[in-house]
């Protein structure tokens, strides 16, 4: 089964190549890559990756330019067709600043840039993006962020609450996130943001493959039932 | 035409930086203060036919995130 996936690059995007790294070693297939002020993406896409870094310099609020470039007017319609979408780190706050995604994700309450890897508790496993992983399994990923401390008010996180959306959780809060909430997912299921990098664990030489299991369970959801 | 944007973090969003900065206020020893809040202001130069529909439109699009932010415009004085 092959996956066709993008990777959108943003100036200030520093993970985009550690996405398609990963992306290619599980999918077994070439990446493609789109630059910010494309205004169209590849026909057929299977997933579309928006990676870590400091785009635009997190100028105004980290996410707040890249998800008014042009690009992302194609990633939110192609989101609404149903296309899979994955932000991680600076591409969380990308899909939460154009609203893919409710919250916001504010400084670190600790006022301090966070560079460890992070216990994770996998709370939803019926998504397409956590399929290979039991619920309740604990999994470690790296995280490395100034501004993760997910934020919703207190009826918006109830509703994800009860919705499921909330599939990573924080073992230990290392940034303040209301509800421990590490990543969260769309309403209709194609659209995750999660602060914690995957593609940062994929090889043993990373110190952990924990990662792989997100991208194997995106290639199992493609597979023929 | 001058207008002033006043973005501020809607209450009961915490803001870690203001709790640092009113810590710090503390150990200098400024006795008294009750709370810090650390908002921003955003000076815009625009054509002056813009109208107030247009600089809202610009606050809500970009330069206010209203899940955590209010924001307030003020016109200045030519």
């Amino acid at each position: 089964m092959t996956m066709r996936s993008a990777v959108i690059t943003f100036p200030g995007s520093n993970c985009d190549r550690d996405m398609v790294v990963a992306l290619e070693q599980l999918s077994r297939t070439s990446v493609a890559r789109v630059w910010h002020r494309d205004t169209s993406l590849p026909e057929g896409l299977d997933l579309i990756a928006l990676p870590g870094g400091f785009s635009y310099g997190d100028y105004l609020r980290a996410g707040a330019m890249a998800a008014n470039s042009p690009i992302m007017r194609e990633v939110v319609r192609a989101a609404e067709r149903g296309v899979p979408v994955l932000g991680v780190c600076n591409g969380f706050q990308v899909l939460a600043e154009s609203g893919l995604l409710p919250g916001a994700l504010m400084r670190n309450a600790s006022q301090n840039y966070i560079c460890r890897t992070v216990g994770l508790r996998v709370e939803n496993n019926r998504t397409r993006f956590t399929s290979a992983m039991a619920e309740g399994q604990e999994i470690r990923i790296p995280i490395a962020h100034h501004d993760g401390n997910y934020f919703a008010d207190p009826e918006t996180l109830e509703q994800l609450e009860g919705d499921g959306r909330i599939v990573f959780r924080y073992t230990e809060n290392p940034n303040g996130s209301r509800n421990d909430i590490a990543g969260v997912i769309s309403e209709k299921g194609n659209v995750l943001g999660m602060m914690p990098h995957p593609e940062r664990a994929i090889d043993q030489a990373h110190g952990g493959t924990d990662g792989r299991a997100i991208f194997e369970s995106l290639l199992e959801s493609l597979e023929p039932a | 035409m001058k207008i002033r944007i006043h973005v501020s973090l809607k209450p009961g969003v915490l803001d870690p930086q203001g709790r640092a900065v009113h810590h710090a206020l503390e150990g200098l020893g400024f006795e008294g203060v009750k709370d810090v809040r650390i908002g921003r202001i955003i000076e815009l130069d625009v054509a002056s036919d813009t109208s107030d529909e247009r600089i809202d439109e610009m606050c809500r699009t970009l330069l206010a995130n209203t899940v955590i932010e209010n924001y307030r415009i003020e016109k200045g004085d030519e």
